[in-house]
């Protein structure tokens, strides 16, 4: 429990020192934002209706940079290993940094959010309920995101790693929050929002347990 | 009571055997330099003792306790001294302080963790970021980290690397409370005459093998290093 | 495998072969057409085999994972290397296969059909450990990540199917041979067995060739030392 309140103590206050990143990484979405629409064509209705899937690949998109970011400043000093030799639980280590990330990702999505109402036309009066998604969305990201990028910040070639194997786990959260976010934004006349939403929170449930019992035996030589 | 127990010790790198079949006991309170030529395996023994990587083969007893089987307790007693320095570039040298303090339960007060700065000469960079940090000073602050622990065994990687004349009077300084705390010490270094004098035991190395243990009175010579010479050592 | 005697995996693959000789020709010559959808449907013979393999292999993959992370066997990591290849391979077939049908019968290669779907993604998921295997040296480290890499994507194996297929379903109703005329049973079941034992002898042989090259890459065990005592000339030379 200490390893916990203390690993998410450390993580929020790395992720303050390196909020130019975020930044970085905010622009990085909302130019993928502006290119998807490239893809298409100025057609408005088309582009209103596609805005969730783009919103969510953006997103996506840019949750490989902030998760491999958040293992970079464990493994170059080895920083990880020193914490693990206090001795710090490695599930604390884990839930501290997965929430973390989490935060982080939630926030670029909130942000993203106006970049596609004003380029989309996308706008929605349930607000709540579409943050609501993000956050549900952006933990199904942060959980196996969190693992991989703890194994892959360790070995060759990371950069491919990570989206490699993040992205085919990840499709339930995509096809969940894309179809829930589209609903919000286009109009739920039949309220078929809701078990998009309860996949949602099954996926999370999930893996943020098994991500966690996992963890141990990926930062451990 | 024997601190710390090797017995068939090995670890590989691919083809490799980093450390085959090291057997030594050291006594508790003892300090004990552990020498070699450039790749004959002390760093990664040190850091198979620390648990900080695995062993292929053997056992380690830390204080009477397999390490295998009771990481917790062996990682509770015991701090290295890395080669990496086990610290956050972005956080400041208080801040790096203040993360371990939190995890170990230890006091944060900020007048706590400048008087442990102080010991290690960094007291006035304590707000500067890590970043910011020479080599030298990046070693204060991983030896003020090590001494935060309390540790009962403490594994010291190379503690003068980096370090200028008055950071080596510093190392030995530290050393010497080590000692009167009853801490057991093993330091791998390549300064013969300074182990010899504040150690009172060795184990030599070559090619992974523990070719030498006893007092340092009895080790040989390694070649390429003759006791005493001015480009082997510091002041 | 190191639990089978050295003929066994080559008898399972010639019985195979035979096996999927004799189920074919029964399913392509001699079984009757299916009433809507003509020859095409044949196909069927050799896809629902193949989908029920590649279920079996990778859930034997699954388990050789939780075997290596429970007991650390060497042994398990070599049949989950060749489990997971022959898992790609199979699902690779099954959306190839998939889209062969697809395309006479729907007018297009891919038709976003909720298993093949999951298949596809199977294929992705599968086969970026192999590629995670491919980048990591420490072949410890290489066996526990792809032991714990295989573990989550099978478990998100359903999540991503139920997902999918809430998402999207046009595809027929499951063909198992409940649904399907008796006619068509004897050939599905004799292939399915043949595709069986083909699998079970084409992942012996590569988890032997794994298990080979993990003794070549890892160095041979030590011989026991004995401590050299003090005052000995080390080998460099000097005093």
């Amino acid at each position: 429990m200490r390893s916990f309140g203390a690993a998410l103590i450390k993580d929020l206050l790395l992720q303050w020192r390196g909020r130019a990143q975020i930044v970085a990484i905010f622009t990085f979405g909302a130019a993928a934002l502006l290119l998807f629409s490239f893809a298409i064509g100025p057609d408005s209705l088309a582009l209103r209706q596609h805005s969730a899937g783009f919103l969510w690949l953006a997103l996506l998109l840019a949750s490989t940079l902030s998760l491999a970011e958040s293992f970079e400043r464990e493994v170059e000093e080895q920083a990880l290993e020193g914490l693990l030799l206090l001795p710090a639980g490695p599930r604390g280590l884990y839930y501290g940094k997965a929430i973390a990330n989490w935060a982080q990702l939630a926030l670029l999505g909130a942000a993203l959010v106006p970049v596609m109402v004003v380029l989309y036309d996308a706008g929605t009066p349930r607000l709540a309920p579409l943050l609501g998604v993000i956050l549900l969305g952006t933990a199904g990201l942060s959980a196996p995101g969190t693992l991989y990028a703890a194994m892959t910040a360790q070995a060759r070639a990371r950069q491919t790693l990570l989206p490699l194997l993040l992205f085919p786990l990840v499709v339930p959260v995509l096809l969940a929050a894309v179809k829930a976010t589209s609903l919000l934004i286009l109009g739920d006349p039949m309220g078929q929002v809701r078990p998009w939403v309860t996949l949602l929170v099954a996926f999370d449930l999930i893996h943020w347990s098994l991500c966690g019992l996992l963890f141990d035996r990926v930062v451990e030589d | 009571m024997i601190a710390v127990s090797a017995a068939g010790v090995c670890r590989r790198y691919g083809r490799r055997w980093a450390l085959a079949d090291v057997s030594f006991d050291v006594p508790e309170g003892a300090c004990v330099m552990v020498t070699g030529r450039n790749g004959s395996g002390k760093s990664t023994l040190l850091r198979v003792l620390a648990t900080a990587i695995r062993c292929d083969g053997g056992t380690i007893r830390i204080l009477g306790h397999p390490a295998r089987e009771n990481r917790e307790y062996v990682r509770e007693r015991i701090a290295l001294l890395g080669h990496r320095s086990h610290l956050y570039e972005p956080l400041s040298a208080i801040e790096n302080l203040a993360v371990a303090a939190r995890f170990l339960g230890r006091d944060r007060r900020r007048a706590t963790l400048l008087a442990r700065l102080d010991e290690v000469g960094l007291v006035d960079r304590g707000d500067d970021t890590v970043q910011t940090f020479s080599a030298g000073m990046r070693q204060r602050l991983a030896l003020a980290h090590v001494l935060q622990q309390e540790a009962r065994v403490v594994l010291l990687d190379e503690p003068y690397g980096h370090l200028d004349p008055a950071g080596f009077l510093l190392v030995d300084r530290l050393l010497e409370r080590l000692r009167e705390r009853g801490a057991t010490v093993l330091m791998a270094t390549h300064l013969l005459s300074r182990g010899r004098a504040l150690c009172d035991r060795a184990l030599v190395l070559d090619a992974g093998r523990l070719v030498f243990e006893g007092v340092t009175e009895g080790m040989p010579e390694p070649d390429g290093l003759a006791a005493g010479s001015a480009f082997g050592e510091g002041a | 495998m190191t639990g089978l005697s050295g003929r066994a995996p080559g008898a399972f693959v010639a019985l195979g072969v035979t096996l999927l000789l004799v189920g074919s020709y029964w399913g392509l010559a001699v079984a009757p057409s299916e009433v809507f959808m003509g020859d095409v449907q044949r196909i069927m013979y050799v896809h629902v085999p193949t989908a029920w393999n590649a279920m079996l292999v990778l859930s034997f993959a699954f388990v050789c994972a939780l075997f290596f992370l429970f007991n650390n066997a060497w042994k398990w990591d070599n049949r989950l290397e060749a489990a997971l290849e022959m898992g790609v391979v199979l699902s690779l077939l099954l959306c190839m296969q998939g889209a062969i049908w697809a395309k006479p019968t729907w007018g297009v290669w891919w038709d976003w059909d909720p298993r093949l779907t999951t298949t596809a993604v199977m294929v992705f998921a599968f086969g970026g450990i192999l590629a995670l295997r491919a980048f990591v040296d420490d072949p410890v480290k290489r066996a526990v990540w792809s032991a714990v890499a295989c573990i989550v994507a099978y478990v998100d194996v359903p999540i991503v199917y139920f997902s999918v297929k809430w998402w999207n379903s046009l595809h027929q109703m499951q063909s198992t041979p409940e649904t399907v005329s008796s006619a068509f049973h004897w050939p599905l079941r004799i292939n399915a067995l043949a595709i069986m034992f083909l699998c079970a002898g084409l992942v012996a042989l590569p988890a032997r060739v794994a298990d080979l090259r993990l003794r070549s890459e890892m160095a041979p065990p030590l011989p026991v030392g004995r401590l050299v005592p003090a005052g000995t000339p080390l080998p460099g030379g000097a005093q």
